[in-house]
């Protein structure tokens, strides 16, 4: 835990890890955003897609904002979601 | 044994002394989408450069088609991998649309019809570096292709040179662009092979 200027207490970004990693292995097919640009909420299947540029660009039908952004290099790769103003993920339900 | 390298034949691929590192020769223009293609009639075209004042300079169609242009013939190295050797374009010399703009700004944010950006140092939209070309092999240049008008900054990755080019905004900072802030390389020197974060 890290004392901060205001008194109150936060953990570092591993505390969140197991949270995202949670979030990242859902099928995203199913996931549901809304579009900061136009407040749109829609599914991935309910985008516009663009994949033979330099990276993967994920964009709202409604008003073709940018909601995703992906560029993979050789080592790693960049996810930026500054489009989407959320994103929901269902729980797995067993069975 | 028995295998010559071609280095030995005095023989090379064509064009291959040519290429920056991890590039390969292509012959067609692929056309690489980061979303739908603009298409912008000339009649509503602007083109605009803004200060770091906040002064703007602006042409329309006709003011911009009938500056001085130049016609250059420059290689195309797309940071995808392929390159294009030898590809003829007309166009506006930045230095020409700069030649009445006072600034001491260092870095450029370029911004086109449909929301893309990208940005470079603007000395390196200078000294014959970049244009704003309208016309490639001889016809008026395809929206697929970036047309009415789109930039052309050669000596780096073509993902520098937008299409449907609307304006560039000169600053003292340095503001990354669409593929800038999500990985690739903020400046792209293909000779550099500077295709990402480093
Ligand atoms: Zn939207």
């Amino acid at each position: 835990m890290t004392d901060d200027p205001h008194g109150e207490t936060h953990l570092d970004g591993n505390a969140a890890a197991g949270t995202l990693a949670e979030l990242f292995t859902f099928d995203v097919t199913v996931a549901v955003g809304r579009c900061a640009g136009c407040g749109r909420v829609s599914t991935v299947a309910d985008t516009r897609s663009y994949l033979d540029g330099p990276g993967m660009v994920v964009r709202c039908t409604g008003c073709d904002s940018v909601l995703l952004r992906v560029v993979s290099s050789p080592e790693r790769t960049w996810l930026d979601l500054r489009g989407l103003a959320y994103l929901e993920v269902d729980h797995v339900t067993e069975g | 044994m028995g295998l010559i390298s071609r280095g030995f034949t005095g023989r090379r691929r064509e064009g291959a002394e040519d290429l920056p590192p991890g590039q390969y020769l292509t012959h067609d223009f692929p056309v690489l989408a980061a979303g739908p293609t603009q298409r912008v009639p000339t009649d509503d075209w602007k083109f605009t450069i803004t200060t770091e004042t906040g002064a703007r300079h602006e042409w329309d169609w006709a003011a911009f088609t009938a500056l001085p242009r130049d016609e250059v013939t420059v290689d195309l190295h797309c940071v995808t991998r392929w390159s294009k050797l030898h590809t003829d374009w007309e166009g506006v010399s930045l230095d020409t649309l700069l030649a009445d703009v006072e600034t001491s700004a260092h870095y450029a944010l370029v911004e086109s019809y449909g929301g893309y950006t990208t940005n470079l140092p603007l000395e390196d939209l200078t000294d014959g570096q970049a244009w704003v070309a309208f016309r490639y092999d001889g016809e008026d240049l395809d929206p697929e292709h970036g047309g009415p008008a789109r930039l052309l900054v050669p000596h780096l990755y073509l993902w520098k040179s937008a299409k449907w080019v609307r304006g560039i905004t000169l600053s003292d900072h340095d503001e990354p662009g669409f593929w800038e802030s999500v990985g690739y390389h903020n400046y792209g020197d293909p000779w550099r092979e500077q295709r990402y974060w480093e």
